[in-house]
């Protein structure tokens, strides 16, 4: 099973409404999350390796997330589910609601993408992990399923280098930016793809309170950045550390 | 001798296919290059504008009226649809009446009525009003970029498919040379031309009628046009063009006046070239502002981008903008050329329509409606006459496609329309401006309000867009003025704007003919122009080995505005498509 969110292209250039409660998003291009991209690329070469029978995208949002399940189900997964939720959704939840999903559908992996491009959380891999008590491989450059053994290695990309973990299926795992290149929908796969199932389901039917336990103050622009100055001596240099930056 | 019988027996059995509205693979080449997947479809429309999306939403209602259904698929090379889409624009609601009469309880958007219509020309400190001689009553200001995205969804309601991210790079024929649709593009090529991890072999989407939409200077619409000689057979002269450079601004609510319409002529620019601004206010506090320059100036140093950084500076401008952030930027080139420019639209097995024909009227100034009459300088988009040029298509294809009739009907129902009429009377307009602005705006004058075009005498076009740059060593370098930031900015800043983006590891789109002219001719005869006109510095010489300069070509921000298609002197620059998904992404222009 692999998560897909919709989130703002990340070639698009963003802007905070006037009211600083967030970004703009209408009119603004939307697609899928390129980590999810790399999630469901995973998925895919697992399936067409043999290891896996079937391949289920999951997203959570408003209806327009049926757009990034089709292109997902073009890009080769089987069917898809949606839940909608019309607000937003913080990691906390979406993870009590895929928990709900893995129990009905029982899938033996659970790819997600490390983060998503619109609020950088990075928590829900980690958070659905703890959850349903599973291990879990982050950041994950390399993945190598052994289904006889029922384990998977996962390499990681860690501060100092590469962790490599072995896992006991099911499992959860998050990919990270080098572990492939996700492939192109094709137009024959688009097409077909309009005739894949997509189940939907709302939080009330699978019985999870959808509670924020978080709240947006502001958004605003980071501040715009001064440009350098070239000092032309030392003493230059030490003047304006010490007076203008009050560093030493 | 094999792929002779393949094609036959594939065009035997698409007849049969198609009237089932079967989509099924039927590839199968005999030949070493890998197979691609053919998709059948009734008609094949390339490109998601206006007129390629009037004349699928035409053709499907043509459908219903009749009893009878055909498949329509729409190909868009752009991310999404509107992604591509930049113009003025003023709307005269004239042809959507026709074509969709409840756009307004549909909620199109088109929620914005022209309030007020001004007219100056500008010199360098002042703004002279003049009579304005439009009349604007009935019609809105709009994000055309918005109108087509709507018209997507209609289209996709009544059944007709559209694929946006997909470009079509190729025209299929059979051995009759007749066109049985198109190809698209391979993706997953690297830079080098290898293929890459995940290299997809482009697909054939075959049509019994294609039509080519792809907006000005449209790369297989050229290709076509050169192939069976449509401008000779419809007895036209070459096409002219300009480059419209346009931004759209956030301003402060007590200086926006929704609905107020703005042009100019004169400064920036100087009597030897053709153009002006525009200055459109929308709603939400949104201003489109923009300058439009004819490609047919002489001066190899002029730089259109810096020339509209200049605009934003008059004192009757800068009010407005102070205070202000800039939402959008974007570039595209239009035609100029007007009726005498109209190649014969039909070949076989499709027709070209829209701004790739050319139906552009250069004096109205309201974008989509061709009716105008009036006597302008600019022009921004032309959304009737290409809704209009479109549904004319669909009936004709209709014809075709469903009755066996001659396509040819296509052009005869056009010379019959009014967009003929109109582009008849305003023939003389630009062509009159060659003499400079002086003779031109007293020549426009005189058919404006005296002749209106009613006399035997159609004045030709000068020379070649390309062809009317002088050499370097004739004019000196322009000094433009650094960008402030604030009113204006550098083209990285700007670019930034258009939300563009390419795939960086492909082969650049932007081919040479000869990969030496740059350096033997356009550099040291014309001093480099594409490094000028170029709206997104895709064109930059860099010092290479032993000092010399060396032309780079940053493909990666192309705004496919096709400026360097039509203006490089020797048209040694070849524009073909890139990867489907790349380009501008504009959703307010």
């Amino acid at each position: 099973m692999v998560t897909i969110k919709r989130v703002i292209d990340y070639a698009v250039k963003i802007r905070v409404k006037p009211d600083k409660t967030g970004v703009v998003t209408q009119n603004v291009k939307m697609s899928m999350n390129p980590f999810c991209e790399i999630a469901l690329e995973e998925a895919l070469r697992i399936k067409e390796s043999g290891l896996a029978s079937e391949v289920i995208a999951v997203s959570m949002g408003p209806s327009q997330s049926i757009d990034t399940l089709r292109t997902g189900l073009a890009m080769g997964a089987d069917r898809g589910i949606h839940v909608e939720a019309n607000d937003s959704l913080y990691p906390l939840s979406v993870a009590k609601i895929l928990k709900k999903l893995v129990e009905i559908e029982k899938p033996g992996l659970l790819i997600l993408g490390k983060q998503a491009i619109d609020d950088d959380c990075n928590q829900t891999g980690q958070m659905i992990a703890g959850l349903l008590n599973w291990p879990q491989g982050t950041f994950a450059s390399k993945v190598v399923l052994d289904k006889e053994k029922q384990v998977v290695t996962v390499d990681r990309e860690v501060d100092d280098g590469i962790e490599t973990l072995s896992l006991n299926l099911p499992a959860v795992i998050t990919t990270d930016l080098r572990l492939n290149q996700p492939r192109y929908a094709t137009l024959p796969n688009i097409m077909k793809a309009k005739s894949k199932p997509i189940k939907k389901y709302t939080p009330e039917e699978l019985n999870v309170e959808i509670k924020s336990d978080l709240e947006i103050v502001e958004v605003t622009e980071p501040p715009k950045r001064k440009s350098g100055v070239i000092v032309s001596s030392v003493d230059e240099l030490i003047d304006k550390l010490k007076n203008e930056a009050n560093v030493i | 001798m094999l792929k002779f019988i393949s094609h036959f027996l594939k065009s035997k059995s698409n007849l049969k296919s198609t009237l089932s509205n079967s989509r099924v693979p039927i590839s199968r080449n005999f030949c070493t290059t890998p197979i691609r997947d053919s998709i059948q479809y009734d008609v094949v429309i390339v490109g998601a504008g206006p007129a390629g999306l009037s004349a699928a939403i035409r053709l499907k209602q043509l459908c219903r009226q009749n009893d009878t259904d055909l498949s329509v698929c729409v190909l868009e090379k752009g991310a999404e649809v509107g992604a591509h889409i930049l113009s003025g624009n003023v709307f005269e609601p004239r042809a959507l009446n026709e074509l969709l009469p409840q756009w307004k309880q549909q909620e199109a958007p088109i929620t914005t009525p022209v309030s007020s219509d001004k007219f100056w020309f500008l010199t360098k400190n002042r703004a002279i009003s003049l009579p304005s001689p439009f009349n604007n009553e009935g019609n809105y200001v709009i994000s055309l970029s918005q109108l087509v995205r709507w018209m997507g969804a209609k289209a996709e309601e009544l059944g007709v498919e559209i694929y946006p991210g997909f470009a079509a790079s190729e025209i299929l024929y059979d051995a009759n040379n007749k066109v049985i649709g198109i190809g698209t593009n391979d993706m997953g090529i690297s830079k080098d031309g290898s293929k890459k991890e995940n290299f997809q072999r482009g697909v054939e989407i075959k049509g019994r009628m294609t039509l080519l939409s792809e907006g000005c200077r449209g790369s297989l619409s050229e290709q076509i046009m050169k192939k069976y000689n449509l401008r000779e057979k419809g007895g036209a002269e070459h096409q002219t063009y300009a480059l419209g450079i346009k931004e759209v601004w956030e301003i402060d609510e007590e200086k926006h006046q929704p609905g107020a319409v703005l042009h100019t002529l004169g400064w920036p620019l100087d009597h030897k070239t053709y153009g002006g601004s525009f200055l459109y206010h929308m709603k939400d506090r949104q201003i489109a502002l923009g300058l439009v320059v004819a490609l047919n100036y002489q001066n190899p140093f002029m730089n259109p981008y810096e020339e509209f950084q200049k605009l934003k500076h008059h004192p009757a401008i800068k009010p407005y903008l102070e205070g202000g952030t800039v939402i959008q930027y974007g570039a595209r080139t239009l035609n100029e050329g007007g009726f005498q420019s109209i190649p014969y639209p039909v070949f076989p097995g499709g027709a070209i329509i829209g701004c790739s024909a050319g139906f552009l009227n250069v004096p109205k100034i309201k974008g989509t409606h061709t009716a105008m009459k009036s006597d302008f300088l600019l022009h921004t988009s032309n959304g009737p006459a290409l809704l209009f040029v479109g549904m004319l298509a669909a009936e004709a294809a209709f014809g075709a496609v469903n009755e066996g009739l001659d396509m040819n009907t296509y052009w005869d129902a056009l010379r019959n329309s009014w967009i003929w009429e109109e582009l008849y009377k305003a023939r003389n307009y630009r062509p009159a401006f060659k003499y400079g602005l002086i003779p031109g705006l007293a020549l426009s004058g005189l058919e404006h309000y005296i002749l209106k075009g009613r006399h035997p005498i159609t004045l030709k076009h000068g020379k070649p867009d390309h062809e009317a740059t002088n050499a370097a060593q004739l004019h000196s370098p322009i000094h433009y003025p650094k960008p402030d930031g604030i009113l204006s900015f550098d083209v990285p800043t700007s670019l930034h704007r258009s939300n563009t983006n390419h795939e960086h590891d492909q082969p650049p789109h932007l081919r040479l003919r000869d990969p030496k002219i740059p350096e033997l001719t356009n550099l040291p005869v014309y001093a480099a122009p594409e490094s000028r006109y170029c709206p997104a510095r895709v064109y930059e010489y860099v010092a290479a080995e032993q000092n010399k300069l060396k032309l780079q070509i940053n493909a990666q921000n192309c705004l496919h505005c096709k400026a360097c298609d039509i203006k490089d002197p020797k048209q040694n620059i070849k524009w073909t498509v890139p990867e489907g998904g790349g380009g501008p992404g504009y959703s307010v222009m």
